[in-house]
């Protein structure tokens, strides 16, 4: 159900001259998203609109499975493309129920198909479906971007275009709109194009960037990971930013570091044990593995189990076979013990790993 | 007016109750219609300024210029078009006085619509006319019905005048009042006129509460 959409040569100049887009070739691929990254002017929103026909090309043709947009009216195609757009445009004169109903109504469903839609649509894109029957002047920024997304997929489009959805709201909630979204489309696999000019969040959400430079042009189009690796040019490695090495390791697997389990022991185990690892830090679990906390070979009494002492926090731990690298050198950087704990989906802790495997690790990628 | 003769006569009240209603309903029909003429008039001529720009500033001087003139003038220069005793004489001029804030408000109430919902009725497939009469219109209800009342309120004020050509709604009382030296019906007339023009525009605020329950002014947001 989902569409390939390719631009082919396309250019858009404005009477007075500016070139919004300097023949520009790519392809967004089925059930992918495609992020459309790069600075003001730089042309990505202007790409967007030339897909649903609200920009036409003055030269060039966009595609979709290989079928030219000009061939279908605008209001038709456009009933056919979902659209989110910055600050949700929602309309203020419409409850909830009917903003998302918008485009089954425009395309002739009746009315009590299109608002029950509508509610099954409220509660997948995590909206209390109690909310339908008020406006939109009473919701949050956040709310209201999710109503903006609901709408856009009510007709179940198979392309979905987002021109800086997130971008108005607060950083708390744009980081939970963005995880949801990511759910949403590991459920839909819709073909998006994706317009940002925040770099972080076309590398969280992208499985392929398109940057856009001023004046029009695409510098390069890779997958995020390549993106970082290999920028084209002077500008794609500026604009990725000067850490984007460190960027990198999130696309660097957990389970490649090595673990060590020698300073891993149960709580029962007693003070001469921990000693015997010649440690500075031992780490105390429980029956289940379930990490309890560190303790300081200094600060270890004479005698005793590890259990009875005051033990320190754990802190944050990362799950080896979902997370990144990144995340397991934040872990290390705030553990007291400057180990960090690796555990399994079950919270159970495999191992712990520290500078020393980090380094190797980050050397040897 | 004589000493003789008191302030105000409240049996003569009483024993006119059913002329003074008359004159009140007549008043009202003389001072409505304009702003119904005037409505029909500016929603296409307002739509017509706001997609195509250059049209708004003639038309608004136009408006204004037409509001300039004095009422009395403008009713003595359609006599000769209209006849003496026609309500037309009375209800041209003042329709075309309500333009002057009806046209400005339909304008500024269609520019109400942000960049942001246009963009977006357009982008899920709104046809043109559609967009006009499902999104824009409706934004911009608040504004124009803003418009409304100060144009209800003002032609109330303004049909007495219509008197001194002869047909004048309440306007009679103060004519009457004055040659017959009887503060009685002036006092009346005055007080007839403040109380249509209330009455009027609180009917005018509840059909906006009820048009645009999604209007922010006047309610604290949930």
């Amino acid at each position: 159900m989902s569409r390939l959409i390719t631009f082919d040569g396309v250019t858009k100049r404005y009477p007075d001259g500016t070139v919004a887009l300097d023949d520009v070739s790519l392809e967004c691929a089925t059930g992918e998203i495609t992020v459309f990254v790069g600075t003001s002017g730089g042309g990505k929103t202007t790409a967007l609109r030339t897909i649903n026909r609200m920009v036409e090309p003055t030269s060039g043709r966009v595609l979709i499975d290989g079928r030219s947009v000009l061939g279908s009216k605008p209001a038709e195609l456009r009933r056919g493309v979902g659209y989110v757009i910055q600050q949700a445009g929602l309309f203020p004169h419409r409850t909830i129920v009917d903003n998302i109903a918008t485009v089954p109504r425009l395309l002739g469903w009746d009315k009590k198909k299109a608002r029950a839609r509508s509610y099954e649509l409220m509660e997948r894109v995590g909206l209390d479906p109690a909310m339908g029957t008020r406006y939109p002047y009473q919701l949050s920024g956040g709310q209201q971007q999710r109503v903006g997304v609901a709408r856009a997929l009510a007709a179940d489009p198979p392309i979905m275009l987002m021109d800086e959805p997130f971008s108005a709201v607060d950083p708390v909630v744009r980081a939970e709109l963005q995880g949801e979204f990511l759910r949403l489309q590991s459920e839909l696999h819709k073909t998006i194009v994706f317009v940002t000019h925040d770099i972080d969040e076309a590398i969280k959400l992208g499985d392929r960037i398109a940057v856009f430079q001023t004046g029009g042009r695409l510098v390069q189009v890779d997958t995020p990971e390549k993106l970082l690796a290999h920028p084209a040019d002077e500008f794609v490695s500026g604009f990725v930013g000067r850490d984007r090495g460190i960027r990198r390791l999130s696309f660097v697997p957990a389970a490649e570091l090595p673990l060590r389990s020698d300073v891993v022991l149960p709580e029962t185990a007693s003070v001469a044990d921990a000693r015997a690892t010649g440690e500075p830090w031992v780490l105390a679990v429980d029956g289940t593995r379930r990490p309890l906390g560190w303790a300081r070979a200094e600060d270890l009494p004479d005698s005793g189990a590890l259990a009875g002492l005051r033990l320190t926090d754990p802190g944050r731990t990362f799950q080896v076979g979902a997370d990144s690298v990144r995340t397991v050198l934040d872990a290390v950087i705030l553990s007291p013990s400057g180990l960090a704990i690796g555990v399994d989906s079950g919270g159970g802790v495999v191992g712990v790993t520290g500078h020393r495997e980090l380094a190797d690790t980050i050397t040897a990628t | 007016m004589s000493g003789g003769e008191p302030l105000i006569r409240w049996d003569w009240i009483g024993s006119h109750a059913g002329y003074l209603a008359g004159l009140a309903g007549r008043h009202l029909y003389l001072s409505l219609i304009p702003v119904v003429f005037g409505l029909i008039v500016s929603v296409p001529l307002g739509i017509a300024c706001t997609r195509w720009r250059w049209v708004y500033p003639p038309v608004l001087t136009s408006a204004n210029v037409l509001y300039s003139i004095p009422s009395l003038a403008l009713f003595l220069l359609f006599i000769p078009y209209t006849g003496l005793f026609s309500d037309l004489t009375l209800i041209i001029p003042l329709t075309l006085y309500t333009l002057s804030v009806l046209v400005p408000n339909v304008v500024d109430g269609l520019r109400q619509v942000s960049a942001p919902v246009s963009q977006a009725a357009t982008a899920m497939g709104f046809g043109r006319l559609r967009q006009l009469l499902q999104v824009e219109l409706p934004i911009a209800v608040p504004v124009v019905i803003a418009g409304v009342r100060i144009a209800t309120v003002s032609s109330i004020s303004l049909v007495s005048v219509g008197q001194l050509i002869g047909n004048g709604g309440l306007g009679v009382l103060f004519t009457d009042g004055q040659q017959r030296i009887f503060p009685t019906e002036v006092i009346v007339g005055i007080a007839l006129t403040v109380v249509l023009a209330f009455a009027a525009d609180a009917v005018l605020v509840t059909v906006q509460r009820l048009l645009t329950p999604w209007a922010r002014t006047g309610r604290a947001a949930a």
